[in-house]
């Protein structure tokens, strides 16, 4: 990512600006407590547990790969391939599945497939240097254009039940194996983020690249490894996401990098790096879910949605930078 | 300089090898087709060559253009006495403003590009439902001049094929010789530097942008005049077709460097890809596949320029190449 501005900050912005994404995060609870109020006034179904359940499958796969997109624009990247990542790893699975794999290596093939798309973003980018927009929007089109051509116009549908089950396997009532796995990597990243020196880095490579791999950090596996970890994520995503819906489509997840990108710059990470935290990233997933969920009650078309997401980025972004105006002006 | 002979080169080589399998392919007529195919894409790879080189990017483009486009057929299509100059007019005018939307959250709340014109995306692309109430314009209900303007022929060429040979004209003039233009590189290569000798950086962004959706609005009326039809989806991903052209052709994601000669480059090989598959009768699905490995391929040659270009530095960003 060099599309920013790389002039340096003023001293106080820093911790300005932590203290603002702390109250970023009390701003996103407070919407997301408005929206599931207002969600339980426009259908008295929605509080309804066996509805609740429901509404977190249509947002977990995006909200998984929203964690380790969170990283990468901690540490100044981007990946706009994933929901390509998804495509293809859906598509091998299928094959497989066409093949008589069983499940756990329908699984693993989906695992596979994505650590290895997301080892050759990594390459391009950490190993050549390469600006991570340019590669990934590359490899979007490759990847998707593997699954086209593979597919053509027919789509796979022959998955064994028990495959399919696992979208609907159940760990505790009421909680689906999916979502538990989400609360689990949720909370795994937000300690390693927030609690180790491995995310202290993550936060020194953002704030400055340069000074960290003067300081001794290698910046380039550390890049290598988070663009493999998402592609890893996007596997484990489209594996979910597969086994949900019970087909692949060429057109599988088309789309989906914007919502997941979405999600986490709601979140309160900053796309110049190095601020962010896990926290923000899930609040902002469950309020995009839930919104999304309670405009679907009352049958607002999936367009006007998006265009309300993209209202809100743009409010979003906007305030922090008005605010901060404001704040400057003041002090004259 | 180097590099654009090289990929003039390619672009020779790829058309005589698609000539040989398929003699159509290399006849007046089709290389007629080919141009007119790809006027609308190298206008819009200028403009979004103009926000690259201030280190931006502009995502929103394919956005702007549908909403352009629906709102110029909407207004045909309730007053179709109205000149059509004049609906030809108001697809700039109304993307001016959405660029200018867009200008204003780069330039003075410094807001990432990638964050405005992604959210702005899906925000126009939703406009454009809600202006159209989700349904399409079709050729009938547009004035005739609107859909044969295009495509009608002045010395033997498309009007499309000679707005898209203005924009080159007017970006290369403006890219070379006017202040704005060199203000552009200069910003691109050192914004900080940009501001020292006092160029007023914040007024050039909000330029591009604005520049950048007015373009998006032309293209915006003349495709829904061109293929008869006006709709939400229109153009949908056409965004990411004009950054592979502009990265193609050698514009650097990371501002400063890029020509106008290389851009169109760029533009003129996605075309003839586009073009030949199905000519050669390879299936579409394959276009997709290849633009990737397309992009992938042009971004890590051009990696080795870049660095050479850094080492000499200086003379070689002013002069833009």
């Amino acid at each position: 990512m060099t599309n920013f501005n790389l002039t340096p900050l003023p001293p106080y912005s820093f911790t300005w600006g932590l203290r603002l994404m702390r109250r970023w995060e009390v701003l996103l609870a407070v919407l997301l407590l408005l929206v599931m109020v207002g969600n339980s006034f426009l259908s008295p179904y929605f509080l309804d547990p066996y509805n609740l359940a429901d509404a977190t499958a249509n947002f977990t796969e995006k909200a998984m790969i929203a964690l380790p997109m969170a990283l990468l624009i901690i540490v100044r990247e981007i990946d706009i391939s994933v929901a390509s990542i998804m495509a293809l790893a859906s598509l091998l699975i299928g094959l497989a599945a066409e093949a008589g794999v069983g499940v756990p290596g329908l699984v693993a093939i989906g695992l596979l497939t994505g650590l290895a798309a997301g080892l050759l973003n990594g390459t391009l980018i950490a190993g050549l240097g390469l600006p991570s927009i340019v590669v990934t929007i590359g490899t979007l089109s490759l990847f998707r254009g593997i699954t086209a051509v593979v597919l053509g116009d027919r789509a796979i549908t022959a998955y064994p039940e028990a495959f399919t089950d696992l979208a609907t396997m159940k760990v505790i009532p009421f909680v689906s194996l999916e979502f538990a796995l989400f609360l689990a990597l949720a909370a795994v990243f937000a300690l390693v983020l927030h609690g180790t020196v491995i995310g202290r880095r993550l936060y020194a490579i953002g704030l400055n690249p340069t000074a960290a791999r003067f300081s001794g950090l290698n910046v380039r596996r550390t890049k290598l490894v988070l663009f493999t970890l998402t592609g890893l994520l996007a596997g484990l995503a489209a594996v979910f996401l597969t086994a949900r819906i019970g087909s692949t489509r060429p057109n599988i997840a088309s789309g989906w990098e914007l919502e997941i990108i979405t999600m986490v710059i709601l979140g309160g990470v900053s796309i110049a790096g190095g601020a962010g935290t896990i926290g923000g990233v899930v609040l902002a997933v469950f309020l995009l879910g839930m919104a999304g969920f309670g405009m679907g009650l009352v049958n607002v078309p999936g367009i006007v949605m998006s265009t309300l997401i993209g209202l809100l980025l743009l409010i979003a972004v906007a305030v922090p930078q008005l605010l901060a105006r404001f704040r400057r002006g003041g002090e004259g | 300089m180097r590099r654009d002979f090289i990929l003039a080169g390619v672009i020779l080589g790829l058309a005589l090898l698609i000539g040989w399998r398929a003699p159509v392919f290399l006849t007046l007529a089709t290389l007629d087709d080919i141009a007119t195919d790809t006027a609308i894409l190298a206008m819009m790879a200028l403009a979004q060559m103009l926000v690259i080189l201030t280190r931006g990017i502009d995502l929103s483009v394919a956005a702007m253009l549908a909403f352009c486009g629906m709102a110029a057929a909407l207004v045909g299509q309730a007053l179709p006495e109205l000149p059509v100059g004049l609906l030809l007019i108001l697809g700039p005018a109304v993307g001016l403003g959405l660029g200018a939307i867009n200008g204003a959250f780069v330039a003075w709340l410094n807001v990432p590009p990638i964050v405005v014109t992604l959210a702005s995306m899906s925000l126009y692309r939703g406009a454009t439902f809600l202006l159209s109430g989700g349904l399409w314009v079709s050729s009938h209900d547009m004035p005739a001049a609107f859909r044969e303007f295009p495509t009608e022929r002045l010395f033997g060429l498309t009007h499309l094929v000679w707005l898209a040979l203005l924009a080159v004209l007017l970006a290369y003039g403006v890219l070379r010789y006017s202040r704005f233009g060199r203000s552009i590189y200069t910003y691109g290569g050192n914004p900080s530097a940009a501001r020292y000798v006092g160029i007023a950086s914040k007024r050039v962004l909000f330029s591009v942008y604005a520049i950048s959706g007015a373009v998006a609005g032309l293209c915006g009326a003349l495709w829904v005049g061109r293929y008869g039809i006006a709709f939400t989806d229109a153009a949908q991903g056409f965004e990411l077709q004009i950054i592979a052209a502009c990265v193609i052709g050698g514009v650097s994601i990371a501002g400063g460097i890029g020509t106008v000669l290389g851009c169109l480059l760029g533009v003129i090989f996605l075309g003839i890809i586009g073009n030949a598959l199905p000519i050669m009768a390879i299936s579409p699905f394959w276009q997709m596949l290849i633009f990737g490995a397309v992009i992938l391929a042009a971004v890590t040659i051009n990696r080795q320029k870049g660095r050479a270009a850094k080492i000499i530095l200086r003379p070689k960003t002013a002069e833009g190449g």
